[in-house]
């Protein structure tokens, strides 16, 4: 075998001896309590996000106000970095002397989730033809039927989306927490080994590994499952159109 | 510790003063980040998508693989990569250009498929042959819609560069990481690395939008 060759299988087996030292998975810096911590760190902001944005994006659609809003969120939301915006948080709560572990991550995260959410909603909800409207209207509904039974399961795939987008983007910002402290879920591995530089490359390698395939899984299960979490009128469409409702935004 | 903490000042002009020229440079180094990954991620796609309009099934396949790297975080792909590339400027590129892919070639497909069918027969009618068609007719017309997806690729790729940091690069993103990593926190590089950083992208998203305006006058009259 090449030399190549052979420096490519001792990286590869550094990287199962990783895998299977004691206490590697259940272990208190394990593989299963770090995942449980990066889904927990993704879960929870997402929740107040989504209790902040969806009933401010649905009625604002429903009132057909605000417009500029939906547009000036989305755009602030994507040009500031998550990055810098997960340490900020870090730097205020810790002039408020609180621990960094937690908290800082979940304020920035809900920062960064609510914007996707928000618009989503808010497209959702305005892009539902009018003639609809008005014809539920007609029939006698009131404002908030109209709401909850025509507007919101009409828009549904759209508001389901958006959550989806959020939800990956969090998920894909939890291990840059790792930085503020020893928390950061799955990231922690990663940002970890690369302080300790070369000696620390199985872990990293590891880590990223991790990292890659929970969140691909989340938005298999997520996009899986979406189906079903759609009203039934909706689920009937073929899934093409579905998926052309989806992506309006 | 604590209590340094709290005597650190949010914010210090004095040390903005002193480092003006470390400023400009990590702002330099951000802009090389960014541009090289635009000018590679954008040729990419401009393959990808002409690919992807010549055939359509390739369609599909090509959106799934780029789905899945825009998927995998930013920080995953630069610990994947690192054993293979090293840590610099390759490593940190094949991530930010893979960000880029999904943006580019949904907006370049959709822009070229959006062009309305009289227009292509009226071009096939006065004599267009293929490449030229596409060259002379639909892609300017396509271009509003390119130009809203290079916006979107370059804002995200610009708040990216911070987190190369993490392999000794970072552009601005250096001010943010040494703002923590310092034994007392140091938030005024860390508030200079992200307010400037929201600067540049909201700077070059404008730039872009008003050079897509140029390029398109036809659709000046019409826009607000």
């Amino acid at each position: 075998m090449d030399q190549e060759g052979c420096r490519l299988m001792e990286f590869i087996s550094e990287v199962m001896v990783w895998f299977s030292e004691d206490g590697r998975w259940t272990g208190s810096d394990g593989i299963l309590p770090r995942t449980v911590e990066h889904l927990w760190l993704a879960i929870l902001p997402m929740i107040i996000a989504a209790a902040l944005a969806l009933p401010i994006g649905v009625w604002l659609g429903h009132r057909r106000i605000g417009e500029f809003a939906a547009n000036a969120v989305v755009n602030i939301g994507r040009a500031i970095p998550s990055f810098g915006l997960i340490i900020l948080s870090g730097v205020f709560f810790l002039r408020a002397g609180v621990s960094l572990r937690f908290w800082p991550a979940v304020v920035a995260l809900v920062a960064l989730a609510i914007p996707p959410i928000f618009t989503n909603a808010y497209a959702a909800i305005v892009t539902v033809p009018q003639e609809t409207v008005e014809a539920a209207r007609g029939m006698g509904l009131t404002e908030g039927a109209i709401l909850r039974q025509v507007e919101i399961p009409v828009g549904s795939a759209v508001i389901l989306a958006g959550v989806r987008i959020s939800f990956i983007q969090v998920l894909a910002t939890v291990p840059l927490a790792a930085v503020l402290s020893s928390g950061g879920g799955l990231g922690q591995y990663v940002v970890r080994g690369f302080a300790q530089g070369a000696g620390a490359r199985a872990e990293v390698f590891a880590g990223a590994l991790l990292i890659a395939l929970l969140t691909l899984a989340a938005d298999w299960a997520f996009s899986s499952s979406e189906r079903f979490l759609l009203p039934e009128g909706i689920r009937r469409l073929r899934p093409e159109e579905v998926k052309a409702a989806a992506s309006v935004s | 510790m604590i209590l340094a903490q709290q005597t650190m000042p949010l914010f210090d002009w004095t040390w903005v003063g002193r480092n003006l020229d470390n400023i400009w440079d990590r702002t330099l180094e951000h802009l090389k980040l960014t541009g090289f990954a635009l000018v590679v991620g954008l040729a990419l796609s401009i393959a990808l998508a002409a690919l992807a309009l010549r055939r359509p099934r390739t369609y599909e396949p090509i959106t799934a693989a780029t789905g899945i790297m825009y998927t995998i975080p930013s920080l995953a792909v630069f610990a994947l990569a690192r054993p293979w590339f090293g840590i610099g400027f390759v490593t940190a590129e094949i991530a930010l250009v893979s960000y880029t892919l999904l943006i580019l070639i949904r907006n370049i497909v959709a822009g070229i498929n959006g062009v309305p069918p009289g227009v292509r027969e009226a071009a096939l009618g006065m004599g267009y042959r293929d490449g030229e068609r596409l060259r002379r007719i639909e892609f300017p017309l396509a271009l509003p819609v390119i130009v809203a997806g290079l916006r979107i690729a370059t804002v995200t790729v610009i708040g990216l560069v911070t987190v190369t940091s993490l392999l000794g690069l970072g552009g601005l993103g250096f001010f943010i990481l040494d703002g923590i990593r310092r034994s007392v926190i140091f938030p005024t590089g860390i508030i200079v690395g992200v307010v400037l950083s929201v600067a540049l992208a909201a700077i070059l998203d404008l730039a872009l939008l008003a050079v897509g305006r140029i390029l398109t006058p036809w659709t000046r009259r019409d826009a607000v």
